[in-house]
């Protein structure tokens, strides 16, 4: 029985993680302009990277693999947050953006 | 002039830093002995002396359960705002709608202002554009807002984890100001605070 519960938990993880990389790479290309990208480069992959993290945690379970599971999520929480502001940043002030797209705009100086 | 007294605070100020690059050592190693703790220590040592980092002014203060409350939140909005930021990816006709919104926070905080930027920014749907430290203003880029009604509820939900982070880990002089301005009253504070602004411009 538990060894069902093992399998299915393994494959939601796996799959949600799959998951969500697939719909970074889709809305990488569909979306429109730099900064509505950079969402979709960012964000899901976090959550995705949580899942399977967490599923290599339930799968080797041992002090070891839970703390460098806990600092790999940590510092990739960390650092692409850091990574996505450098670039939008960057592609605000170089002008990198559709202005068309934005209903507010509440940077643009007066 | 630095008295004695602010030396030595300097010198406490890297304690926190360098046992967390100890921790992480270990971390990293995944396994702790002795002979690690002293290698992190003194690797943490070096990293802290060669790369030196402004002082962050911690608060003093912390509460476990809130912030046991703040980091489960998080992860949830994590998930729930992933979902949505696929669907978004995926769905067919899709049409993007941003927007930059400029946000004040209440906290007189660098360390709170930068964990709401990051706090506001790994949930998925928003990115911080640029920090306005002095006046703790973020600018930040939302996606998929269509009407003023996302706008004025997405405001909501950076404020209010503005005040989870304060009432987990936030001093004491943020905790008085978090409760001044409760949550019902807050989208009147706000609307006063925007005609004051226009009038003034």
């Amino acid at each position: 029985m538990s060894a069902i519960v093992h399998d299915v938990l393994t494959a939601v993880l796996v799959l949600a993680g799959a998951a969500m990389c697939l719909a970074a790479g889709i809305g990488l290309i569909r979306f429109p302009d730099v900064l509505s990208r950079l969402h979709a480069a960012t964000k899901p992959q976090i959550f995705g990277l949580m899942a399977v993290t967490a599923d290599v945690a339930i799968n080797n379970f041992s002090v070891g693999t839970v703390t460098l599971v806990v600092a790999i999520v940590v510092f990739q929480a960390l650092t692409a947050p850091m990574a996505a502001h450098l670039v939008g940043r960057a592609a605000y002030t170089t002008e990198h953006l559709r202005a068309d797209l934005l209903i507010v705009d509440e940077l643009r100086a007066p | 002039m630095t008295t004695k007294h602010e030396r030595l605070e300097a010198v406490g100020n890297q304690i926190p830093p360098l046992i967390a690059l100890t921790v992480l050592w270990m971390l990293l190693w995944g396994e702790f002995s002795w002979l690690n703790l002293l290698v992190g220590f003194v690797v943490g040592m070096i990293v802290t002396v060669a790369f030196y980092l402004v002082p962050v002014q911690l608060s003093g203060r912390l509460h476990p359960l809130h912030t046991v409350i703040f980091f489960v939140r998080l992860i949830v909005d994590i998930a729930r705002a992933s979902i949505e930021v696929s669907w978004l990816a995926v769905k067919p006709r899709l049409v993007t709608s941003n927007a930059i919104l400029k946000i004040r926070l209440r906290t007189r905080s660098d360390l709170i202002l930068t964990w709401t930027g990051v706090a506001t920014s790994i949930v998925p749907g928003s990115i911080v554009v640029d920090i306005d430290r002095e006046s703790s203003i973020l600018f930040l880029h939302v996606l998929n807002m269509h009407s003023a009604r996302d706008i004025e509820r997405f405001r909501r939900r950076v404020l209010d984890t503005e005040r989870r982070i304060v009432r987990g880990f936030g001093s004491y002089e943020d905790v008085e100001r978090m409760r001044g301005v409760l949550p019902e009253n807050r989208l009147t504070a706000r609307r006063a605070a925007r005609t004051k602004g226009k009038g003034s411009s």
